[in-house]
C-alpha cells in the first residue's frame, strides 16, 4: 500500500477561462508544500495545465481527480465533450481540431497532447466520440537515479 | 540583470502597480503560442508576446516567469492586469514589435536558456 499524502478534485467548466490553470496552480502549491525537486514540479505543471485547459477548451464540462503520494502523482481528466476520432492522429505535433478563436488565443497548436506525453511516465488516453475522453496521466516525484 | 533594468533601458510602461521590479531575469522567450511558452521556456524569464488575455498570467505562474512584456502597443484585458496583480506578475506594454523588443534584450545581454 502506498501511502495517499493528498487527494482532490477540482470541477471544470468549458470555455471557463476565467478559471482555466487554477487547478493547475493549486497542485503545483502542494508539490512545492512537499518539497519535490523543481524539474519534476515542472513537469506536472506542464502536463496539468495542457490536459487542463484541453478540458475546458473542448468539453462543456469536466472533472480533475489526483491523488498524490510520497512517490507519484496520478492526474485523471474525465469530460463530457465530444471525444477524440484518432488519438494517434491527436497526438501528431501540429494536429489541432481547435476553432480558429482559440488559436487566436494562442492555444489549439497541436502542441498539447505531445507535451503531456513527453512530461509524464505513464499516460493513458481513451475516449468515445460523443461521449468523452479520459485523460489520465503518473508523474514519478522521486528522481531516478539510474537514468 | 534586475526586471527594474529592462523597464528603464527599454521605456517600458509597467501596468501592473504591485509588481516587484527588483526580480532577477535569467533569461528571455518570445512566443505567442501558449502550449510553446509552457514547454520550453526557462524559470525566471521575461516573456515576450503579442498575447493580452487573462491565461497568460496562468503560464507564467505556472512556470515562475519574472515578467510579461506585451507588444505592438496591445492593451492588456482589464482581467488580465487583475489576476498579473493577484499573482504578482509583472505586465509591461510597448509600442514596439516583438522583433524589435527582443533584438533589444538580446544587446542587452539575456539570452534564451
Amino acid at each position: 500500500m502506498t501511502d495517499v499524502v493528498r487527494e482532490g478534485v477540482f470541477f471544470l467548466n468549458g470555455k471557463d477561462f476565467d478559471n482555466a490553470g487554477v487547478a493547475s496552480s493549486e497542485i503545483k502549491a502542494i508539490l512545492e508544500q512537499m518539497g519535490v525537486d523543481r524539474s519534476i514540479i515542472r513537469r506536472v505543471a506542464i502536463a496539468s495545465f495542457e490536459a487542463e485547459m484541453n478540458t475546458i477548451i473542448y468539453a462543456p464540462a469536466g472533472i480533475l481527480r489526483y491523488k498524490i503520494t510520497s512517490d507519484f502523482i496520478k492526474v485523471e481528466f474525465d469530460d463530457v465533450g465530444p471525444g477524440i476520432e484518432d488519438i494517434d492522429l491527436a497526438m501528431k505535433e501540429g494536429y489541432s481540431t481547435a476553432p480558429d478563436y482559440i488559436r487566436d488565443m494562442g492555444f489549439g497548436s497541436g502542441m498539447g497532447l505531445p507535451n503531456i506525453k513527453k512530461n509524464t511516465d505513464v499516460l493513458k488516453i481513451s475516449s468515445q466520440p460523443g461521449v468523452g475522453t479520459n485523460v489520465k496521466f503518473i508523474i514519478n516525484l522521486k528522481i531516478d537515479e539510474t537514468s | 540583470m534586475k526586471l527594474h533594468e529592462i523597464v528603464d533601458n527599454l521605456s517600458l510602461e509597467v501596468k501592473t502597480t504591485s509588481s516587484n521590479l527588483t526580480k532577477e531575469v535569467t533569461g528571455g522567450y518570445v512566443s505567442d503560442l501558449l502550449s510553446d511558452v509552457i514547454a520550453n521556456c526557462h524559470e525566471g524569464n521575461i516573456w515576450v508576446t503579442f498575447q493580452t488575455h487573462q491565461n497568460i498570467i496562468a503560464v507564467a505562474t505556472l512556470r515562475e516567469l519574472s515578467g510579461i512584456i506585451i507588444v505592438n502597443n496591445k492593451i492588456p484585458d482589464p482581467e488580465t492586469l487583475k489576476k498579473a496583480e493577484e499573482k504578482s506578475i509583472p505586465i509591461m506594454v510597448t509600442p514596439l514589435p516583438a522583433f524589435e523588443i527582443v533584438g533589444r534584450l538580446y544587446a542587452l545581454g539575456l539570452r534564451c536558456r
